[in-house]
């Protein structure tokens, strides 16, 4: 409850600033309608009816996205193409197959980076410029050369999700893999430990806390990338993002934005548990 | 080779030199060192802080290349003395790995040497019980105290059969007290395991105590100035520290020290 209470507070701050925002952004409209019908204008009293239940409000108010989220979760079958739950699973498969290979990418980088001279010199600053390219530009082309090679939706988005996942695996595992100290060198250099046994027994336990510290970041920039990627697909939260916008529907584009809010939430705190039992299990807990 | 299990050199130095390329030009830290160490010496470097004690403890264990005279450990190189599992080192901290239990951070030089399963769980108990620790092998090291841990490091020192023990200031960080316990204890397990040890110290209680040799040290450049060999029998209960002899070695050590100091 003492956390909760913080939580649930900023939680009804954000919702009451939502609302006086969805009445003011509404409002125009309303206006506009009581001039067209050569009414008197609405008075403030009356606002809130005729602002918070627009069929298409500049702003959705609350209540209005989160009835949209449920009927369309939970309202439809799993596999209509109507339902969120639907393009909710498309996003996921495309994210965690982008994440797992991003990481997987990541971690082998790093250890090229720390166990080879000309890597270190060539493959960070690569990797570092990649990540100034922005992924909106770059989504639409690897869209378009992915195709041409014949490769399915999912295989593109997750190649889009592991171009963003990779960079912060790179980051964390090179410092977590260079993390132990001259000390700790030493003494496996007194049992004339081999350079595999190194790996093994100590860099890469003590990369540990880092690599989860990068997993968490990775996660949710495999979503990202998932969903910037579905922008040019046809199944998934950001094709309803989209298709959202084009069509008017605000309400279920704040649906949709909503249900990828509470997936990156859902994602990061997965890996924050996995963490937390590895680390303990480590004896590393915090 | 004859079979002379006294006094026969395990470690020998002649006109050692170590010069460190630094960024502010060259260090000496070590110049012109001498020093034969016997089998089953108890040897203590003790000497102002950047004497070189540390320098010339790594090089033995080679960790720092010498830049000239000759070094060798068993008749081989520091090198391949390494290769041949001679050392076990234990540094100022105890270093144990967090993610591994106390019964784990003994077994790491085991597994990397390749010793059976069941041969390593046989290691562990023994060295456990030769350093007091017995029932701590699966506790995690901060769930021990520093002088627990700092007994830990020195079981894994132990546990594989290097001949030669080196401790670059293992108490340094503990209270008297811990201290005179570890050091009656240390002097135990090298009366058990005629191991060779060489042990650097600040403290000249400390070095007189445990040691058969003591090797007195002054900085820039870091050389030996004086070599001390002790007439203290080899029982030593923690009293005879107030005996005669040993004031004397301690006087001895300290006007060493001072020596060391005054041709500044
Ligand atoms: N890796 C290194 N690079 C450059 N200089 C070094 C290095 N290690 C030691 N030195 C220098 O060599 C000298 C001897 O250092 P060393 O650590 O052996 O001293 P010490 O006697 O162990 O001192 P302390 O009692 O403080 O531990 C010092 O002047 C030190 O600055
Ligand atoms: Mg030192």
């Amino acid at each position: 409850m003492r956390r909760a209470a913080p939580i649930l507070t900023v939680l009804l701050i954000i919702v009451a600033v939502w609302y006086a925002a969805a009445i003011w952004m509404n409002a125009p409209w309303a206006y506009d309608q009581a001039a067209r019908a050569e009414q008197a204008a609405p008075t403030l009293l009356q606002l809130p009816g005729l602002t918070l239940d627009q069929d298409r409000p500049v702003l959705p108010s609350p209540h209005q996205v989160f009835s949209e989220l449920v009927k369309s979760t939970l309202g439809l079958a799993p596999s209509s193409k109507k339902s969120l739950v639907y393009h909710a699973w498309v996003t996921i498969s495309g994210t965690l197959l982008g994440f797992a290979m991003g990481t997987t990418l990541g971690v082998l980088l790093a250890v090229g980076i720390v166990y080879n001279r000309a890597m270190e010199m060539s493959v960070l600053p690569w990797a570092i410029a990649s990540q100034m390219v922005p992924i909106i530009a770059l989504a639409p082309m690897l869209a378009v050369v992915m195709n041409a090679v014949g490769a399915t939706p999912l295989m593109t988005k997750a190649v889009i999700s592991a171009y963003l996942s990779f960079f912060p695996v790179v980051v964390g595992m090179v410092k977590g893999l260079r993390s132990p100290d001259a000390m700790q060198l030493d003494l496996l250099q007194t049992y004339a430990t081999p350079g595999s046994a190194v790996f093994w027994k100590l860099r890469l336990p003590s990369s540990m806390p880092y690599f989860f510290a990068s997993v968490k970041v990775a996660i949710a920039a495999s979503l990202v990338g998932a969903i910037v990627a579905e922008l040019n697909q046809q199944a998934g939260l950001g094709a309803r993002l989209l298709q959202g916008s084009y069509y008017g529907q605000t309400t279920q584009i704040w649906a949709a934005l909503f249900l990828s809010a509470i997936l990156a939430a859902v994602l990061v705190m997965l890996a924050g548990r996995i963490e937390g039992r590895v680390l303990k299990r480590m004896g590393m807990a915090r | 080779m004859k079979d002379t299990v006294a006094n026969s050199p395990v470690i020998e130095a002649r006109n050692l030199q170590l010069v460190f390329q630094t960024n502010d030009g060259p260090v000496q830290a070590l110049k012109d060192v001498n020093l034969t160490i016997n089998k089953g010496d108890f040897v203590s470097f003790i000497g102002p802080s950047g004497c070189g004690k540390t320098t010339f403890l790594r090089a033995i264990a080679a960790l720092e290349t010498p830049t000239g005279g000759t070094l060798t450990v068993n008749g081989l190189t520091p090198d391949e003395a390494r290769r041949k599992r001679a050392y076990g080192y234990v540094f100022q901290a105890a270093g144990l790995y967090p993610w591994r239990t106390i019964a784990g951070n003994i077994k790491l030089p085991l597994e990397i040497i390749g010793f059976s399963k069941a041969e390593q769980a046989s290691r562990v108990e023994r060295v456990l019980e030769l350093v007091e620790l017995k029932g701590f092998g699966k506790k995690f090291p901060w769930q021990l105290s520093g002088g627990m841990q700092q007994r830990a490091s020195i079981a894994r020192a132990l546990a594989f059969d290097a001949d030669i023990l080196l401790m670059d200031e293992p108490f340094g960080a503990l209270d008297e007290i811990v201290r005179d316990r570890l050091n009656e204890e240390v002097l135990k397990l090298w009366a058990r395991t005629g191991k060779t040890i060489g042990f650097v110290t600040h403290s000249i209680p400390e070095a007189v105590y445990l040691s058969t040799k003591i090797v007195v040290m002054s900085p820039r450049p870091g050389r030996i100035t004086d070599v001390i060999d002790s007439p203290l029998p080899k029982e030593r209960p923690l009293d005879i520290r107030d005996s005669k002899e040993f004031i004397e070695i301690a006087h001895r050590v300290r006007e060493g020290l001072r020596a060391g100091h005054s041709d500044e």
